[in-house]
């Protein structure tokens, strides 16, 4: 269950090689990446800096972890999210999840990507023409995580 | 009781502190007593903290909610909803 909290970028493959090295009962990797938008609620986003809180950000990416695994049959995950300042097109977070079939892969990505976003301790910072501002939490984040929260992970597993 | 409190991201610039240790009367018992007793201090402290105000809290870096008992020597944290990812 590696898990990473990083300025420096990560190469995709790589990670992955290493997330399924040596196991041979993998049948599905998903991943995905969230990148730096250069447009973000009407303004031009030149660069856009991630706040963290050092000594709770990486247990409570494992809490969401263990919390994915409890409801789906998956082998392992991965989490890598970037701080610091990055700049447009800039990969900021990385979740990968490998299990036997490509169903329980999907549905736990998503919940861990859904859960990072509303329960881990990061903040974005963007700089614009207009000066530099917070980014406000969506709702819609809100949402998707009360999605999960009505949904059991046995029902998720037979979609 | 004495803690240990951080703060982050638009909190930490409206307060202009990071973290501070702060000594507490008898009757803050609650994480939610806490943010109480910072906002009697008025100004950015009453605005910032003000009831209604969308913030998140955490106890001994485990997201928590206001009727969450501190003990002695814990690190409180506020911050607004968070926007990772």
């Amino acid at each position: 269950m590696p898990i990473r909290v990083q300025t420096e970028d990560f190469d995709l493959s790589a990670e992955v090689a290493r997330l399924r090295a040596g196991d041979a009962r993998v049948g599905a990797v998903v991943s995905f990446i969230g990148t730096v938008r250069d447009i973000n609620d009407g303004a031009s986003v030149a660069e856009m800096e991630l706040e963290h809180y050092p000594e709770m950000t990486e247990k409570a990416l494992e809490d969401i972890v263990v919390q994915a695994k409890a409801r789906w049959d998956i082998f392992d995950a991965l989490v890598i999210h970037r701080v610091g300042p990055l700049k447009p097109q800039d990969q900021i977070v990385l979740a990968a999840v490998t299990s036997a079939h490509r169903g329980e892969a999907f549905a736990a990505c998503e919940f861990i990507m859904d859960y990072l976003k509303t329960q881990a301790p990061f903040w974005k910072k963007e700089q614009t023409p207009q000066g530099a501002r917070w980014v406000d939490a969506r709702t819609a984040d809100d949402h998707a995580l009360a999605k999960w929260n009505a949904a059991s992970g046995k029902a998720e597993k037979d979609a | 009781m004495n803690i240990q409190l951080r703060f982050f991201a638009s909190v930490r610039e409206a307060l202009g502190s990071s973290n501070e240790s702060v000594m507490l009367p008898a009757h803050v018992r609650t994480v939610g007593d806490v943010r109480d007793f910072l906002r009697e201090r008025g100004g950015m402290w009453a605005e910032t903290l003000a009831e209604g105000r969308a913030l998140r809290m955490a106890y001994n870096h485990q997201m928590t909610e206001p009727a969450t008992p501190i003990t002695e020597g814990c690190e409180v944290a506020f911050f607004p909803p968070v926007t990772g990812g």
